[in-house]
């Protein structure tokens, strides 16, 4: 199974998501996080997902998940890159992504987390 | 058009990038593509934890007005479900899901056909049409 | 009949481009019609002879594109159908005097018949391409994403929005939320006659979509008539901002974005 690598930058986690996403590797992901979060107090999660052509109702779930699990920590997730088309089709599929929050690419998101936006 | 296997998230994996395949080739587009392969995804999912794994067929059909379309077949010989209408309710779960699984399925496609008995295994069929 | 029809292949091509020009005169020369009946002539003849298996495939493929172009140029289907039956004029008065030629032209004639009636689905294929290829410029048209300011664009919507034109505005804005980083996007629909469930679950599901992708959406343009139905619908519109036109939802914008418009001076 693949691992999806995590950067830390300052204060925050750096997650850029470059593999198809299998629902172990999304779970594992979790775990990870989880782990790093703990380990270095870090403030922020800002997870890449430009290169994610589908988000379906369980990877969405896992997201929500790691935005719950951060905010145990004090921490905030911010997930950048969404492709429109996979934007639309989590509308239709009727899914929020509750527990983080989004922007539009990575630069965004490290500004939203700083306060900046 | 074969039956693919599915056991395992690698397989899950494969069966995406089959119909991601064959939306593209026959005109869908890249938003239907995405409804059409996260619609896989869901189904495949579920032949493979509620189902205990089953078969996937991919084929390539023509609408009566010659529009040609993707259509999916998930087959499995696992337990079956006892209320259909209830399965297909937003928020309904067997598991610890979000239960949007097979209603959310539906919603991305143009047709869908879910067949099931307690016992006798679960069928479902979609289809997606280019515009 | 094969070695009839190649050894008077001028004479009757001829002919049989007088006929179809007197059918349509004046929107192609002579020379014009002549090239493209001699292309159709020497295929038919090649058919008649048996000589290969590729000519049937050809002579149709030629057909269908002449079919084709005669549709987009704006011939009638009855024009473009006698282009082909006038043949049977033009060969007629050549062999009719030759008795023993009678039967094969009857063959002849029939297949004629067949080609006549291939023009007819031919043509009205490309009538429906035409068509849709239309519509669906027509929508492209009617949905201009335009910018107001650095970081925020908007989506004026004027007429009736169905389904289908729902879904190319969604797209269209979300492409253009990506493609110029905005922070904002605004769906007017001052235009748009009437607010049904429908055309809400749409409004909102765009909504949903510029927020899962990371940016802030308004929709304004909110018309008395239109605010009384959405409510009495029991539609709710949640936390999402709605204004009465598009000029507050500029300046709401322009606030998020912490900018203020003040007078010179």
């Amino acid at each position: 199974m693949e691992r999806v690598p995590i950067l830390k930058i300052g204060r925050t986690l750096f997650v850029s998501i470059q593999i198809e996403l299998q629902d172990d590797t999304v779970v594992r992901l979790q775990e990870d996080l989880a782990d790093e979060l703990s380990a270095t107090g870090a403030r922020g999660v800002v997870i890449d997902i430009t290169a994610v052509e589908i988000v379906d109702s369980f990877i969405g779930r896992m997201l929500s998940m790691i935005g719950s699990i951060s905010r145990l920590f004090d921490a905030e997730t911010v997930i950048v890159g969404m492709r429109p088309a996979v934007a639309i089709t989590l509308t239709e599929l009727g899914l929020s992504l509750n527990g983080v929050r989004t922007a539009l690419n990575a630069e965004k998101g490290l500004e939203l987390l700083n306060g900046k936006a | 058009m074969n039956a693919v296997p599915i056991r395992s998230g690698d397989d899950v994996v494969r069966v995406r990038q089959l119909v991601r395949t064959a939306a593209a080739e026959n005109g869908l587009s890249l938003v239907d593509q995405t409804k059409l392969v996260t619609a896989a995804s869901e189904l495949a999912r579920n032949t493979l934890v509620h189902g205990g794994g089953g078969t996937a067929t991919v084929e390539v059909v023509k609408s009566p007005i010659g529009r040609p379309g993707v259509k999916l077949s998930f087959n499995d010989e696992g337990p079956g479900i006892a209320d259909i209408d209830l399965a297909l309710t937003d928020g309904w779960t067997s598991g610890s899901g979000l239960g949007l699984g097979l209603s959310g399925a539906r919603r991305l496609v143009d047709e869908f056909e879910l067949n099931s008995k307690p016992g006798a295994g679960t069928s479902v069929v979609v289809v997606k049409w280019s515009r | 009949m094969a070695d009839y029809l190649r050894d008077h292949h001028d004479k009757i091509v001829g002919r049989w481009s007088e006929l179809v020009l007197a059918q349509v005169r004046g929107r192609t020369s002579l020379d014009e019609v002549r090239r493209e009946l001699a292309d159709l002539y020497s295929l038919i003849v090649r058919v008649l002879s048996d000589a290969d298996d590729h000519a049937a495939g050809e002579l149709r493929a030629a057909l269908d594109e002449l079919s084709r172009s005669r549709a987009r140029d704006g011939y009638t289907p009855r024009e473009t159908a006698i282009g082909m039956l006038a043949l049977k004029e033009a060969v007629y008065e050549f062999v009719a005097d030759t008795a023993e030629l009678v039967p094969e032209f009857l063959v002849l004639s029939r297949m004629i018949d067949d080609l006549g009636l291939r023009t007819f689905e031919a043509y009205s294929a490309a009538r429906e391409q035409i068509i849709s290829d239309q519509s669906t410029s027509m929508l492209e048209l009617s949905t201009p994403v335009v910018r107001l300011w650095e970081g925020i664009i908007a989506v004026p919507l004027v007429g009736t929005l169905d389904s289908a034109r729902a879904q190319l505005v969604m797209e269209k804005l979300l492409d253009e939320l990506v493609a110029t980083s905005a922070d904002h996007a605004v769906i007017d629909i001052t235009g748009v006659p009437t607010v049904d469930t429908e055309v809400a679950q749409h409004l909102l599901k765009t909504a949903a979509a510029v927020r899962l992708l990371g940016a802030e959406c308004t929709i304004s343009g909110i018309r008395p008539q239109v605010a009384q139905t959405i409510v009495s619908l029991g539609i709710e519109f949640g936390d999402i901002a709605t204004k009465a036109n598009l000029a507050d939802a500029l300046a709401l914008a322009l606030r998020q974005a912490g900018m203020k418009v003040v007078p010179v001076a």
